[in-house]
């Protein structure tokens, strides 16, 4: 029996750079399943929450509880960032490498790697080296990556941030697909649009503090705060 | 000039004629050049992705004096060699002064610094760029050099060529250890300094030319068999 992933509890998190404090304190709870959107303005800590939930930046203060070992969860979740980060490889080889860093035979982990590639819309583009694909095409192939190894908990931070519509809707089909497949999923975004579209709980976040957390339905309906509430209406923040 | 068109046509004569002691020294200076060059790569490339990959308090004297190194006055290094390996040095024992193994063992030292700073800097850049990723994939210290080595691959080709490129021209270390002995030691750089030495220019010339293609044609023939410069290719 697996111990499970979630919930996940994080108690008055600090991140800094230097003399600044750049997160925090930040408490919240993750729960099981659904899709979280972390929403706020540009630089108000979204990239800098996810990127410590997943274990890439150091906490100075506070604490951070998976249901299983730290070991165990960070085997278990996956990160998509909002620049894909392109290897110089096929694009079906690019896919295949977490399965090859588990000592997958090549043969099994490129068949596996196709299969996916072909569920994100990349068939006809195995061969080509990543490097040439779209922005659109690269961030779908950074999803696949992503996805390959079926992960519990997937983070993806502002996947959508540089692409058109049409690419938005085929990254978030991609998730929703992933969600129903029981996939957990934590995603930042700027856009209030993409959050009315895909989010379960929202979790509003503005100069490195979590003003709100709730139900995305309530939330959406009555934001509690000016800040939240600025945002929702498109005013700038300061 | 007239001495360069004499020597070209020497060159040609001596190519085509299938001048047995040219290929003799010729095919010497590719055998040993191409060794050294496979085990400084052997040495440098790793060498090169693991000062990128970790940080540890050493780093960067390392990398300074390794950049430094680039820069060995190779009759140092000749004289260094020589005094370890000759009969009362403290690898005499070995009795390899004189022969093709220590002409190797004294390009290694030259251009591993060489092939090891270039493939550092390489891979540095593309460390910042895979950082995240490899990290985030849970790599193993091995397999993150393993990834950083694969994908820099043609860069690193170019490391290992710029060490080929100073080891085939190389003269001063390898005629003090090698000895330019005839038959057995001399290769194209001691002959042609041997050549000149005697006012015998146009042979000298005539082996320079040959030492040029052979560095353009071994360039060739590496970067033709690895695919470089190819579109929609790495």
């Amino acid at each position: 029996m697996v111990a499970p992933l979630l919930p996940l509890s994080v108690r008055d998190a600090e991140v800094w750079r230097g003399p600044t404090r750049i997160l925090g304190p930040v408490s919240l709870d993750l729960g099981e399943t659904g899709i979280t959107i972390v929403l706020g303005p540009n630089g108000g800590g979204k990239t800098t929450l996810l990127r410590t939930l997943h274990g890439l930046e150091r906490m100075r203060r506070g604490s951070l509880k998976w249901s299983c070992s730290r070991e165990e969860a960070l085997k278990r979740q996956a990160f998509v960032f909002q620049q894909p980060v392109i290897m110089r490889r096929s694009v079906v080889e690019s896919i295949a490498y977490p399965l090859l860093l588990d000592r997958v035979p090549k043969r099994d982990a490129l068949a596996r790697a196709a299969e996916i590639a072909g569920n994100v819309g990349l068939a006809k583009h195995l061969e080509l080296p990543a490097q040439v694909l779209s922005g659109g095409e690269k961030q779908k192939m950074a999803l696949a990556r992503a996805l390959i190894r079926r992960p519990d908990l997937l983070f993806l931070d502002e996947p959508c941030a540089s692409l058109d519509g049409e690419s938005t809707h085929e990254i978030e089909e991609i998730l929703q697909r992933a969600k129903a497949d029981g996939t957990r999923i934590v995603m930042s975004t700027h856009s209030v649009g993409q959050a009315r579209r895909m989010a379960d709980q929202i979790l509003f976040i503005h100069q490195g503090q979590i003003l709100e957390a709730g139900p995305a339905d309530a939330f959406l309906a009555g934001p509690q705060t000016l800040e939240a509430r600025a945002h929702i209406n498109g005013d700038l923040l300061s | 000039m007239n001495d360069i068109l004499a020597g070209l046509e020497h060159a040609l004569r001596l190519v085509v004629g299938f001048d047995p002691t040219l290929y003799e020294i010729t095919l010497r200076s590719l055998s040993v050049t191409l060794t050294a060059t496979l085990i400084a790569s052997l040495i440098g490339l790793p060498l090169g992705a693991w000062l990128s990959v970790n940080r540890f308090r050493a780093r960067r004297f390392i990398i300074a004096t390794l950049n430094a190194l680039m820069g060995l006055p190779p009759v140092v290094v000749g004289l260094i060699v020589f005094v370890i390996f000759s009969r009362s040095g403290p690898l005499g024992i070995f009795g390899l002064l004189f022969t093709t193994k220590v002409m190797i063992i004294a390009q290694v030292i030259l251009i591993t610094p060489i092939i090891a700073s270039v493939a550092h800097q390489a891979i540095r850049e593309l460390w910042a760029e895979y950082h995240d990723l490899l990290i985030s994939l849970n790599a193993t210290r091995f397999q993150r050099i393993k990834a950083l080595l694969w994908d820099s691959r043609r860069a690193l080709l170019t490391a290992s060529l710029t060490g080929f490129g100073r080891a085939v021209g190389e003269v001063g270390a390898i005629m003090i250890v090698g000895g330019n002995i005839d038959h057995s030691t001399r290769v194209l750089t001691t002959a042609i300094a041997l050549e000149t030495g005697k006012g015998n220019f146009a042979l000298a010339l005539a082996l320079g030319f040959v030492l040029i293609a052979l560095a353009l044609g071994v360039n060739y023939a590496l970067h033709f068999l690895s695919r470089t410069e190819r579109s929609s290719r790495w």
